[in-house]
């Protein structure tokens, strides 16, 4: 057990320091034929050209991190609660949680994105800065996803074990949070981090808002350059990386959780 | 002392339980037995609440468990349950299986209770096992790290399901020989079991249950050797 805290620990700090160390200057120079150009025939590929907007794709990158980060935290939490009143015996609860998920699982998340942007200034006058918009309209979009997963999961624990916290004369609620819950969350680890992958590559979404992330960053650099193809290959590769990287740590954890369950 | 009065329990059309009337003194050993289906684990779990019953009344200590006003949290900490697939939280070791409970409901310190359930477990001849995960043991010491659980709650009796069936043949002594040195300690004990030469040996009285209905109630002696019902005979039969 301790090992996973671990885990999860050091996905939260590349998560949260990754974007600090992005940013800090590290006084490295790259050298101009550190991205030489190809030249391939009729077509001219030149990576060189793009090098100038290194600082827009790592602030990009920034974004996009702290976006996901942040919008998994707060799915999760949500998710959380969610799948409890899934689970729950009290009707109204249960009615709620599902009529949630169905609305936010049945509609687009760029149409909640834009509902949560555009219509808050409209029908509040709060006028909702981009960054707010995007956590808020993932969280809620995730947290959707996760209390499904979520409940599948405390659905697949026995319920031997809630009888046999119960017997011992403890209480539901604390059943729920230290005997059922903890053993769910085991059991759906690979599939959060699935979630994860798909809000990571769903965070894309927020370019179209005006927010600088990295499909923004690759945007500018078209724009500035009139080059296409090589913007959007290195933010493809930029997405690739990172969802790489989550899946090694969803296969890991995979893999430790087999381990444990073998007596 | 716990008495059960005209137990009924029902799932939907299905009658499980038609009227079960039961009496276990304080200290006494009674060992339920009967063919499958015929509601033991049902009897038993109506016992600590894990099921309601449908109609009847359940006095422990002369105070009927089934009233609204009864703090059932409260009933559940003197009355440990032993479950056949003994059900140890996997998350956590040994130790942490049996700490958690009086953790959360007792008002005593931390140390104290470790301290407490380390005398339990060198009972159970466990003491090395402690900060193992449950999937590491075999199932013989499975059931005795449940045991050694319920009884880290200190409760004054226990209800046992069936706690040697899920066990290999070889193992499952190792479990008798920790419950009959329970019996020693003075607790009050109801135990389901398949296991006759056991019940025989340490129970003060038997109950048949058939089909919802407790068929014959003795003592082991008369049971075994002069079953009355027409049922316990065939029953014994094919036990024996
Ligand atoms: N939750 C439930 N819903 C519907 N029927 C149930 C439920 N629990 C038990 N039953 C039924 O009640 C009857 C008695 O079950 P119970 O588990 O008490 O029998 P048992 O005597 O303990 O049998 P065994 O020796 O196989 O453990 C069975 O017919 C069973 O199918
Ligand atoms: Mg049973």
């Amino acid at each position: 057990m301790l090992k996973h805290k671990k885990i999860i620990l050091i996905i939260c700090f590349l998560f949260i320091f990754t974007p600090v160390a992005a940013f800090a200057d590290t006084g490295v120079v790259i050298p101009h034929d550190f991205m030489p150009n190809f030249v391939i025939g009729d077509i001219n590929l030149q990576f060189g050209r793009i090098l100038p907007y290194k600082k827009v794709f790592l602030n990009g990158l920034s974004n996009t991190l702290k976006i996901t980060a942040i919008s998994l935290i707060g799915g999760t939490v949500l998710g959380v609660l969610l799948s409890i009143a899934k689970v729950s015996n009290i009707r109204i609860l249960k009615l709620f949680a599902q009529f949630y998920t169905s609305i936010f699982r049945g509609t687009p998340l760029m149409v909640q994105l834009f509902l949560v942007y555009f219509a808050t200034p409209q029908l509040t006058g709060y006028d909702i800065p981009p960054f707010i918009a995007a956590v808020v309209s993932f969280s809620l979009n995730s947290g959707a996803y996760i209390s499904e997963i979520l409940r599948g999961g405390i659905e697949s624990i026995d319920s031997g074990q809630v009888e046999a916290s119960l017997a011992l004369g403890v209480g539901r609620r604390d059943t729920m949070f230290d005997i059922v819950i903890p053993q769910a969350l085991r059991s759906v680890l690979p599939a959060l981090v699935n979630e994860a992958i798909a809000l990571l590559k769903d965070s894309s979404l927020v370019s179209t808002i005006g927010m600088l992330d990295m499909m923004r960053a690759s945007q500018t650099a078209m724009n500035a350059t009139y080059l296409a193809f090589e913007p959007f290959l290195v933010v493809a590769v930029m997405y690739y990386i990172l969802v790489m990287f989550l899946n090694f740590v969803a296969k890991e954890l995979e893999r430790r959780l087999k381990k444990s369950d073998r007596s | 002392m716990i008495e059960v009065r005209n137990l009924k329990k029902n799932y939907g059309d299905l009658e499980v339980l038609k009227g079960i009337n039961l009496t276990i003194e304080t200290g006494q050993i009674v060992a339920i037995i009967g063919p499958s289906g015929s509601g033991k684990s049902t009897l038993l779990r109506c016992m600590n609440l894990l099921e309601f019953p449908s109609a009847g009344e359940i006095l422990i200590d002369d105070q009927d468990i089934l009233n609204k006003t009864v703090n059932i949290q409260q009933v559940r900490e003197n009355i440990g349950m032993v479950f056949q697939h003994f059900n140890l939280f996997p998350h956590k070791t040994v130790m942490e299986n049996m700490m958690y409970a009086p953790l959360k409901t007792k008002k005593i310190e931390k140390s104290e209770i470790n301290e407490k359930c380390l005398q339990l477990l060198k009972k159970v001849g466990l003491e090395e096992k402690a900060d193992v995960y449950p999937g590491k043991l075999s199932g013989g010491q499975k059931q005795r790290a449940a045991i050694a659980r319920a009884l880290a709650m200190e409760p004054n009796t226990l209800l046992f399901d069936e706690p040697t069936s899920a066990l290999d043949p070889e193992m499952v002594k190792e479990v008798l020989v920790v419950i009959k040195d329970l019996v020693k300690t003075g607790i009050t004990m109801a135990l389901v079991t398949h296991e006759m030469s056991f019940a025989r040996e340490i129970a003060d009285k038997v109950c048949f249950v058939d089909a919802g209905n407790i068929a014959e109630e003795a003592s082991p002696a008369d049971f075994f050797t002069h079953p009355k019902s027409e049922r316990a005979k065939l029953f014994l039969e094919k036990m024996l």
